[in-house]
């Protein structure tokens, strides 16, 4: 369908539509900055232990391995509420989304235990600066995938309530980017953090 | 119940903090006095407070500046009165006192100043100028808006609650951490910044995607006004430059709040981290605040030289290539920390390119003027000063390029004689110029002339009597921000630095005046046509002030200068033959909502009020949802109400024929 059959009202809401992705990928790579010099700060912060414990002595690889899985398959889960909003499938919609939802806090359930166990052990935030700029960047990270969980509710609602309309569909989208996006920096913490502290 | 805030909060320490906190207070009271006496609260509700009209955000934006211009001056001629009297422990300010004064002033005139008069004139000019109804995202606009308010009002407080920050407007740790400052001064910079932060980041943001995506038909890029082009530019630092600085703080509260280690001195922490991250920040900075004033001298002298602009695609070039050289710039902040000859040599040469492409922009708009026909409105008074002044200041930023020069000038009033030199000139002479040649555009009457230049030759003396002296003083090595010193072969420089104070302080009463004159004669200047200056752009193709809706029909565009194209052609001013119903954001409480929580949760953290975080978090996340999940958020204007206000203007203009 080219633009030029549209009607006035379908081409006014197909460029709002295409603005606000444009407008969202503009914010995905404003947090890109913000993740890239976390993880700057990371980086020059490993030697900075203070005597305290290293990445080695307190990473775990099955639990990062697990977590890594855990938000991978909820992006490909994602992949499926996004193509079942194409079918216009609400049903379909619904329970990926609801699929994706206990992926997502599975993976915030075993950030959570893991930083707890570390507080537990003494390798707390503010044991060293090393452990600072560990929580902090796998922390944001956590924090947005939270406020994913909390996005994926508030859609889901919309869902049920509204149905697939345009302006729900626009926001799927959107969601969508921001998931996949935290997807991306995860693969970045594990590559980061996790292996290199490890091996 | 309240955190950290007891009765001590109140600034009872001094007679001069008292004073402030009452001059604060007593202002904020006599708004709200004369609000009320004037009954016009219901009118700032409605037609301001929830407008998402771009022209409206745009007017609140320019009010916030010059509010926060008058506070930030204030900080500067105590400052400059303390220095000049403080030889040998005299003065009358007590050191910690004086050293809120120049944190203030810093922070004040470029996060509250600089960036709200900014966003306020690309809001005001920019949508007009490419021929569209509003920006991308009015309601997020909005937001924008009041997240800046929100970190300006957190400055303001400081003064009656509480101190601010002692550590200078760049908090550079471990002085500015919690071992160091535990009382809450810090906090409220950090928090005031945060927050209007956000806002900026969004307003970069909505800018670019307006600018890429709703420009008139036939407006190619490069069709587009400088004003246009440099807003582009300066929107892309915002959006990249801006997650810099809101790491920068964001690890710093980490720091205080929670006992972490990032900048602390010991525990592992790297200080020198935290310049790195805020000079990535700062550095663009500078160029999204220059660079849209740098267009606004574009438009200003091309108008009143009456002259196309001379090498528009240089200058178009010349201000992408700023944008992209700024992110490299960022270390000869600091060229003292102790990197490598190798490491200055490389930031040093990327600093003294830098300085190319703006030499290039120098050229276009002398040879703009080159055989115009120059009108010396005020406007044009502010970019012929500019100029002149500017290459100065550029000259000595060269100077300090060169890593073993800096390493003499390092934190001497030199660089503050630097710094104010590039900016005051740069950056508010441009805005100044924008507001004078804009203005009629937002109200429908033009500014007073006279006192507009009066305000012009102030500032221009002004500031070179009370920086000159400050360059020389640097070379004599006295150090920035001295409360006190013993060298009594300094005090002349100060005292000429304060008389140029004074001058300054001439220059904004005049602006005072400016206005105050010029609202009482309206009538006889008013602005009937729209286009009062002979323009050349499509701002000046609407009526002033424009409709809510901007334009009835969506121009299409040919030219480079679609107005003054049209204007020789005889097509501009054409009505259409018939017109249909627009649909515009409708206003909304929501932006003011968040603003008024957002200072409510800076306030609250500052003070560790931890229930009253936990209550603004929940209403502004509830905010959020509930604007955002609104599917109906515009209302629409029929063709017929449209024709009225059509009629009505072109009745004017025929009044006026």
């Amino acid at each position: 369908m080219s633009v030029m059959h549209l009607s006035e009202h379908e081409r006014e809401e197909l460029e709002t539509r295409e603005q606000r992705a444009l407008g969202f990928w503009l914010y995905l790579m404003g947090d890109a900055v913000i993740f890239a010099l976390l993880f700057a700060t990371y980086a020059i912060m490993i030697p900075g232990t203070a005597g305290g414990p290293t990445g080695k002595q307190l990473f775990n690889l099955n639990n990062a391995a697990l977590e890594t899985a855990l938000l991978l398959v909820s992006s490909l889960t994602f992949g499926f509420a996004s193509l079942s909003v194409q079918a216009g499938n609400r049903k379909a919609v619904l329970g990926w989304l609801g699929v994706t939802f206990v992926l997502g806090a599975g993976f915030i359930f075993l950030e959570l235990r893991e930083f707890a166990g570390l507080i537990a052990q003494g390798a707390g935030p503010d044991r060293s600066g090393f452990l600072s700029a560990f929580f902090t960047l796998v922390g944001t990270h956590g924090v947005h995938v939270s406020m994913g969980l909390l996005w994926i509710v508030i859609l889901g609602a919309q869902v049920a309530v509204k149905g697939l309309t345009a302006p729900v569909a626009s926001r799927l989208f959107r969601l969508g980017l921001f998931w996949h996006f935290l997807d991306i920096a995860w693969v970045g913490i594990f590559s980061i953090v996790y292996l290199p502290g490890l091996l | 119940m309240f955190g950290k805030l007891t009765i001590e909060a109140l600034p009872l320490y001094s007679a001069i903090a008292a004073g402030g906190a009452a001059v604060t207070v007593g202002g904020a009271l006599l708004v709200a006095i004369v609000l009320t006496w004037l009954k016009a609260w219901k009118y700032l509700w409605t037609d301001w407070l929830t407008s998402v009209d771009h022209k409206r955000i745009g007017v609140m934006y320019i009010v916030l500046a010059l509010i926060m211009l008058l506070r930030g001056f204030v900080d500067a001629i105590m400052m400059r009165a303390q220095q000049a009297t403080a030889l040998d422990a005299g003065g009358y300010l007590p050191p910690e006192h004086f050293d809120q004064i120049f944190s203030s002033h810093g922070t004040i005139m470029i996060f509250f100043m600089a960036m709200p008069f900014m966003t306020g004139l690309i809001n005001l000019i920019m949508p007009l100028q490419i021929g569209t109804r509003d920006v991308a995202f009015p309601w997020l606009n909005a937001v924008s808006l009041w997240l800046s308010a929100a970190g300006a009002g957190l400055v303001m407080v400081s003064l009656v609650i509480g101190k601010f920050s002692t550590a200078g407007w760049t908090g550079y740790p471990p002085y500015s951490g919690i071992d160091y400052n535990p009382g809450v001064g810090v906090d409220y910079w950090i928090w005031a910044i945060l927050i209007s932060g956000v806002g900026s980041t969004m307003s970069g943001i909505n800018f670019i995607v307006t600018i890429l995506k709703r420009r008139a038909p036939g407006m190619t890029l490069m069709r587009m006004t400088p004003f246009t082009w440099t807003a582009l530019c300066a929107s892309v630092l915002m959006a990249f430059a801006f997650p810099a600085i809101t790491v920068a703080c964001g690890l710093l509260a980490l720091d205080r709040l929670f006992g972490m280690h990032f900048f602390t001195n010991a525990h592992g922490g790297n200080m020198m981290n935290y310049a790195n991250l805020f000079w990535i920040w700062g550095h663009p900075e500078v160029y999204i605040l220059i660079l849209p004033a740098f267009g606004i001298f574009s438009e200003v002298v091309a108008t009143f030289s009456k002259k196309r602009l001379f090498g528009y695609e240089s200058l178009v070039y010349a201000t992408a290539a700023i944008a992209i050289l700024s992110f490299t710039v960022w270390l000869h902040h600091f060229f003292t920390m102790g990197s490598s000859a190798n490491v200055n040599a490389f930031f040093g040469v990327t600093t003294m390119v830098i300085a190319v492409p703006t030499g290039v922009k120098v050229f276009n708009w002398l040879l703009t003027m080159y055989r115009g026909r120059i009108d010396f409105h005020p406007s044009m008074m502010w970019s012929i000063g500019f100029m002149v002044t500017f290459v100065i200041g550029g000259m000595t930023g060269v100077l300090l390029a060169i890593p073993p020069a800096d390493f003499l000038m390092h934190n001497t009033t030199f660089l503050v004689a630097h710094f104010h030199n590039m900016i005051i000139p740069g950056v508010l002479f441009g805005y100044l110029a924008g507001y004078m040649f804009w203005f009629p555009k937002a109200f429908g009457f033009e500014l007073n002339r006279g006192w507009g230049l009066a305000s012009f030759w102030c500032w221009l003396i002004g500031f070179y009597l009370a920086f000159m002296p400050l360059y020389l003083l640097g070379l004599k090595g006295m150090p920035r921000r001295m409360e006190t010193y013993n060298d009594p072969t300094w005090q002349p420089y100060l005292m000429v630095a304060a008389a140029g104070a004074v001058v300054v302080l001439f220059g904004i009463a005049s602006m005072v005046m400016q206005l105050y004159v010029s609202i009482r004669d309206r009538r006889l200047t008013a602005d009937r046509t729209g286009d009062p200056f002979d323009g050349r752009t499509l701002e000046w193709s609407t009526s002033s002030p424009p409709p809510p809706y901007n334009f009835a029909v969506i121009p299409t565009v040919s030219d480079r200068e679609p107005f003054l194209v049209a204007k020789k052609d005889g097509t501009a001013y054409q009505r259409p033959a018939s017109y249909t119903p627009i649909s515009i954001p409708s206003n909304t409480p929501a932006g003011v909502v968040l603003g008024i929580f957002a200072f409510v949760l800076g306030f609250a953290i500052i003070w560790h009020i931890w229930w009253l975080v936990a209550v603004s978090a929940i209403v502004m996340f509830t905010t959020v949802i509930t604007r955002s999940s609104d599917d109906h958020a515009e209302f629409t204007l029929s063709a017929g109400e449209v024709k009225r206000i059509e009629d009505e203007r072109f009745r004017e203009l025929g009044r006026r024929a």
